[in-house]
């Protein structure tokens, strides 16, 4: 039971990277990004086929990265320069991704239409395999430190670009666009660079979990939003009083590990994992509509109180 | 006169919307107006006459169909919004549209200060700029100046116009375009911002067109008074003639120049 919850924390900080990438798009930018679910893939798929052909595995999730960065963009031009609708121009990436993904893995094994790579051969030469070497950590524990400290340098990095002068009009593009525009910022710009961010930070997390798992799947990507959505709201929940920005992020991160402990719990108690991303999404569904059942309930008490308040508000008028 | 100077230049300008449809629209047609350097302009017209057509067309948040806008010697015409952006500050109608809800106070006036600059890896707001946010938000009396880290999305309809508006005026702008700035706010807090809005054009004697719907606020401010009907300018009144207009004259003058009825919901009498 230690151990599923060890690996369970260990996975969390791994994801947690999607999970902040996620909230760039949907929380920041305020723009539903669907694209995230090629690029997860993209990152794994980009890692996997650069580590087999020898590179630094290091070098090889910065490339990752990039790649993430440049599907964010393509999303963002379609949506802006293109004027395609957000959520068609995320599809339209995710799609276009997908073929992508396969000629990435097809490279490495100079077979067409690889629709997925083992590391296992390669495993020493991932970050995980290199963090073991050098501090003969089991598995586990390697992933737990290495997501850990990843989590902690993104929180940073994040935290350190929001509050800059760029960062600052990327978080005002997602919440007063036209007042943007007034002051002269570019708010095609700002979307472009905020999905780019997004996805690199997605591609990123894609990285790490096909270096930790071993193998890379044209089809890890299914339900990242989701995943990255419930980390998100449980976050938030946890964290609902965090005014400081990095306290919030620190949250998501949270939000990711108590997801995947949750998870690794609910599996290790007999639940097939195929029915796993059911369960995700009944949790993102309530969580999603509790504001609503609580406006729901306040109202009916702030009606009931209206009516016995009514006499003194006449009073007071 | 050198105080003559002309700021903003319209010529010839036309504006058609959904042009081809049925629902053709000729926003602004033929307009011209030269704003001379300083002059506050009240700007009144029943709805859908073109006012804030006027205001979007000049600020570039699209562009017009033919005619001319130049500001103090500057061909705006086919210049974007953002690089227009630094000329002028803006204040709309709708109090929410000012400001950035989910950022603090200070972050809000940070933005403005940058207003038309690029913007780089520098730390958004710097420990001076505060101290001087500070300063500023106290001049409004709204007792703010103690909640600078409080997120703008918390704040009352009235306080958020008064920051906007101390906003689009925190860096010097060429022109101050206000549109039914006060029109959402309840009376007492409208009179206020309206004060506000007095005080800050007459300091830096800025050059202001400011829409509004209140006949006796268009005669009690500015210096100059147009009145636009069906996208045109059909009253152009200044100076002493001013100063002795009273809301029955300009009705008056309104159904001579138009050959109808001044119809605005919102026109207030009083
Ligand atoms: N973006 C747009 N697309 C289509 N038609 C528009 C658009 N903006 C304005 N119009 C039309 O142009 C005409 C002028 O509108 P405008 O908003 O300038 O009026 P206004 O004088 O500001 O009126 P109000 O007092 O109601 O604010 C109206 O008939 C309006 O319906
Ligand atoms: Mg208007």
């Amino acid at each position: 039971m230690i151990a599923t919850i060890t690996a369970g924390v260990s996975q969390g900080f791994i994801w947690a990277m999607l999970a902040l990438g996620v909230y760039i798009s949907f929380r920041l930018l305020d723009f539903a990004d669907l694209s995230c679910e090629g690029s997860i893939t993209l990152g794994a798929s980009i890692a996997a086929m650069l580590i087999w052909k020898g590179m630094n595995p290091f070098l090889a999730s910065l490339f990752a990265f990039l790649g993430g960065c440049i599907a964010g963009s393509v999303t963002g031009i379609l949506a802006t320069k293109l004027k395609i609708p957000p959520i068609l121009a995320g599809i339209l990436t995710m799609i276009s991704l997908y073929s992508i993904n396969i000629h990435i893995m097809s490279f490495a094994t100079g077979t067409a239409g690889t629709a997925n790579l083992q590391l296992l051969k390669y495993s020493k030469k991932t970050i995980f395999g290199i963090i073991r070497r050098l501090t003969g950590l089991d598995k586990t524990y390697a992933a737990l430190i290495v997501g850990a400290v990843a989590a902690i340098a993104v929180i940073f990095i994040l935290y350190w670009f929001f509050g800059t002068e760029l960062g600052c009009t990327i978080r005002a593009t997602g919440s007063n666009e036209k007042m943007c525009r007034a002051q002269g910022i570019n708010t095609d710009t700002t979307k472009i660079i905020g999905l780019a961010i997004s996805n690199g930070m997605i591609a990123l997390s894609g990285s790490m979990i096909c270096q930790n798992q071993n193998f890379s799947d044209v089809n890890m990507g299914v339900g990242a939003i989701v995943i990255g959505l419930a980390s998100i709201i449980i976050g938030e929940t946890i964290f609902m009083r965090a005014k400081n920005f990095a306290l919030k992020l620190f949250g998501i991160v949270i939000g990711s590990v108590i997801y995947r402990v949750v998870v690794a719990v609910v599996i290790y108690s007999g639940m097939p994992s195929t029915d796993l991303k059911l369960m995700t999404a009944i949790i993102v569904m309530v969580a999603l509509s509790l504001p609503m059942i609580k406006t729901y309930l306040f109202s009916k008490k702030r009606k009931h109180s209206k009516k016995m308040n009514t006499p003194e508000v006449q009073k007071n008028g | 006169m050198a105080d003559m100077e002309v700021m903003l230049s319209l010529s010839g300008v036309t504006k058609i919307f959904n042009a081809g449809t049925v629902n053709e629209k000729v926003a602004m047609n033929n307009l011209s107006l030269d704003v001379n350097k300083g002059d506050f302009i009240t700007v009144i017209g029943g709805n859908g006459a073109g006012k804030s057509t006027l205001m979007n067309a000049v600020t570039g948040v699209f562009g017009i169909d033919e005619g001319k806008i130049t500001l103090d010697g500057i061909d705006l015409t086919h210049m974007s919004e953002n690089r227009r952006a630094k000329y002028f500050g803006r204040v709309f109608q709708d109090p929410m549209m000012g400001t950035v809800p989910n950022m603090e106070i200070q972050e809000n006036l940070a933005l403005a200060f940058r207003r038309g600059k690029s913007h780089g890896l520098k730390w958004g707001i710097t420990a001076a700029e505060k101290r001087l946010y500070r300063e500023q938000i106290a001049r409004l009396g709204l007792g703010l100046e103690d909640r600078m880290s409080a997120k703008v999305g918390l704040l009352s309809g009235g306080q958020r116009q008064a920051i906007t508006l101390l906003m689009s005026t925190l860096v010097r702008p060429k022109m101050l375009l206000l549109d039914e700035h006060t029109a959402a706010l309840d009376p007492k807090t409208a009179e206020k911002v309206l004060a506000l809005t007095d005080e800050i054009v007459g300091e830096d004697s800025l050059t202001t067109l400011m829409v509004t719907h209140n006949m006796r606020n268009a005669i009690d401010y500015g210096n100059r008074l147009i009145m636009m009907w069906d996208g045109k300018i059909i009253l152009d009144i200044s100076g002493e003639e001013k100063k002795k207009l009273t809301v029955e004259a300009l009705l008056g003058a309104f159904s001579k120049a138009s050959g109808s009825e001044f119809s605005n919901d919102r026109t207030l009498l009083s």
